[in-house]
């Protein structure tokens, strides 16, 4: 690796960390980023000549902090102060054990804080993702509008919108406690989940900065599990994100049409990811504290073990799916259900179970791919084919909507087929 | 003589590797690895998992503690290891118990492996 990537990839670790303490100190998101820059600025300046310092984050906050204080001095007295560029670009490796040890005690809160700043309940989910992608990871607002589709400009007043309501939120300077602290990890832990859905739901033709936000919301949630080492629902979330993302090579064909589930070619799945999802949801089973992260993780640790499509447990996924059902209830964990139930018990029971939905799903793809699978399989064609027309309507990529023109396809060709698990969102 | 060679990194410089980067590294590794082999000089290798899939067994109380995440004391220092192939680790842990009972004191860090060669069958 060259000098400068590595400079960069080093700067881009310590971010979180070096942000996250100086939002605590300067209590100001703009401050703490600016000073943050001119850390990074001298930084590049500073450590080819020198060598990397021991803890680069510990030499970026004290720097940061230094020169943050100097422009604050500066603005207040409208005087011009001598350059020290020299003196605080020489932090010394002794001063920044110093800093780390103040910090320490505070690293947990500071990390948390920064990541719920982006959890604002008044903030839009998009919104939360601009946030969390800008200040937690360090994204330049060109990749980010990259990544939604929209202009630089754009995501620029969107950013500076959504800082300007938290600024508000003065609250969340402070310590919290032990019961804000469970509530703040819960809402991060919802922010890192949007983060990597907006990656994952991506069609393949989208931007590649789309789908590294994937990538960055398995780092988020690996930085979240560092801080709190011991919360099964970190380690389940850690451990989902990691075994979805896992298919990801398998997900699109050549043209960029989404393959599904069952029909994946599962030796292109990233198998270090899969190994590493199973630890952590082996480690969080232990504590038998289920939640929703640890039971949808455990449904996609069974997939990962199917060597074949046809070898999946769907029993033992129908279980896990009632769990959640229970803990979490809602007509789309029920449809996901049902699609397990027809595989395990049949098609007619997994309609039988979904029919009563229809109220609430009505205007939801997958609930209308999926009648329509089921009806197909029973022999139902000409239901099927209604089911299947409505689905292509609500269809919200070419990609849903080719799809379902296969199994169309398939409709008149005569030939039934198992479409239940392509169709069934998230459990694919 | 046989010498192992621990490996230390900043987790989160090589957990912020892109796939790409990571097989690159994986890829000059496995050119030196093969020579290594050819000439009859390498014993197992192992890439474990981040420390965030770290169990620890703590061993210096009766009963032995488990506790989330790696090792994170500086007094004592690695004297050995072991690589077992277990189920689950629930059963790691009682191989780890197992051990305990007959060595206490310190600790045992568990780390799931991620990426292993035994250097003695590609020799």
């Amino acid at each position: 690796m060259s000098n400068g990537a590595w400079i960069s990839t080093v700067l881009t670790s310590a971010r979180p960390k070096a942000v996250a303490a100086l939002v605590r100190y300067f209590r100001d998101l703009d401050v703490a980023e600016e000073a943050f820059q001119e850390a990074c600025l001298r930084a590049l300046g500073a450590w080819p000549r020198n060598g990397p310092p021991r803890d680069p984050a510990a030499w970026l906050i004290m720097v940061a902090r230094n020169s943050g204080i100097d422009h604050a001095r500066r603005a207040r007295r409208h005087v011009p102060l001598p350059d020290d560029d020299v003196a605080v670009s020489d932090v010394s490796d002794q001063e920044a054990p110093a800093v780390e040890r103040i910090d320490a005690a505070d690293y947990r809160d500071d990390i948390l804080r920064l990541m719920f700043i982006c959890c604002h309940p008044d903030l839009p989910a998009t919104q939360q993702i601009a946030l969390a992608l800008r200040i937690v990871s360090g994204l330049s607002v060109s990749q980010i509008a990259r990544a939604f589709l929209v202009s630089e400009a754009a995501m620029e007043q969107r950013i500076t919108r959504a800082k300007a309501r938290v600024a508000k939120a003065a609250q969340t300077f402070e310590t919290p406690s032990a019961v804000e602290r469970s509530e703040r990890l819960a809402a991060v832990a919802a922010m890192i989940y949007l983060v990597f859905n907006e990656g994952y739901s991506a069609p393949h033709t989208d931007s590649a900065e789309r789908g590294s936000l994937a990538d960055e919301a398995i780092r988020l949630a690996r930085l979240l599990l560092q801080i709190f080492p011991a919360e099964p629902e970190v380690m389940g979330l850690t451990a989902l994100l990691l075994l979805q993302h896992a298919r990801a090579p398998a997900r699109f064909d050549a043209n960029g049409e989404a393959v599904p589930l069952a029909d994946q070619d599962r030796r292109l799945w990233r198998r270090p990811l899969i190994t590493e999802g199973l630890a952590l949801v082996d480690k969080a089973m232990r504590h038998r504290r289920p939640g929703p992260y640890q039971i949808q993780a455990a449904i996609a640790a069974l997939h990962a073990q199917a060597v074949t499509a046809e070898s999946t447990d769907w029993q033992q996924i129908e279980l896990l799916y009632g769990a959640l059902e229970r803990m979490s209830p809602s007509p789309v964990v029920t449809l996901n259900r049902a699609v397990a139930v027809s595989k395990a018990r049949g098609p007619e029971a997994g309609l039988a179970m979904i029919e009563p939905l229809g109220e609430a799903l009505q205007s939801y793809f997958y609930f209308h791919g999926a009648r329509g699978s089921f009806l197909s399989e029973i022999g139902r064609v000409a239901e099927a084919r209604q089911a299947f027309d409505r689905a292509i309507a609500l269809a919200r990529s070419p990609a849903e909507a080719a799809h379902i023109r296969r199994e169309l396809d398939r409709l008149a060709k005569g030939s039934s087929h198992d479409a239940a698990t392509s169709t069934g969102k998230k459990t694919g | 003589m046989q010498y192992a060679i621990l490996c230390y990194h900043d987790e989160k410089v090589v957990c912020a590797w892109s796939k790409e980067e990571d097989e690159a590294v994986m890829a000059k590794l496995a050119v030196v690895h093969e020579r290594l082999a050819r000439d009859g000089k390498l014993g197992p290798v192992a890439r474990l998992l981040p420390t965030t899939a770290a169990t620890t067994l703590r061993k210096d109380r009766e009963p032995p503690l488990v506790l989330d995440g790696p090792f994170a004391e500086t007094k004592e220092q690695l004297l050995g290891f072991y690589i077992v192939e277990a189920a689950s680790l629930e059963e790691v842990l009682e191989i780890s118990r197992e051990l305990a009972a007959a060595n206490p004191g310190g600790a045992y860090e568990i780390r799931p492996v991620g990426y292993f060669i035994d250097g003695s069958k590609t020799g």
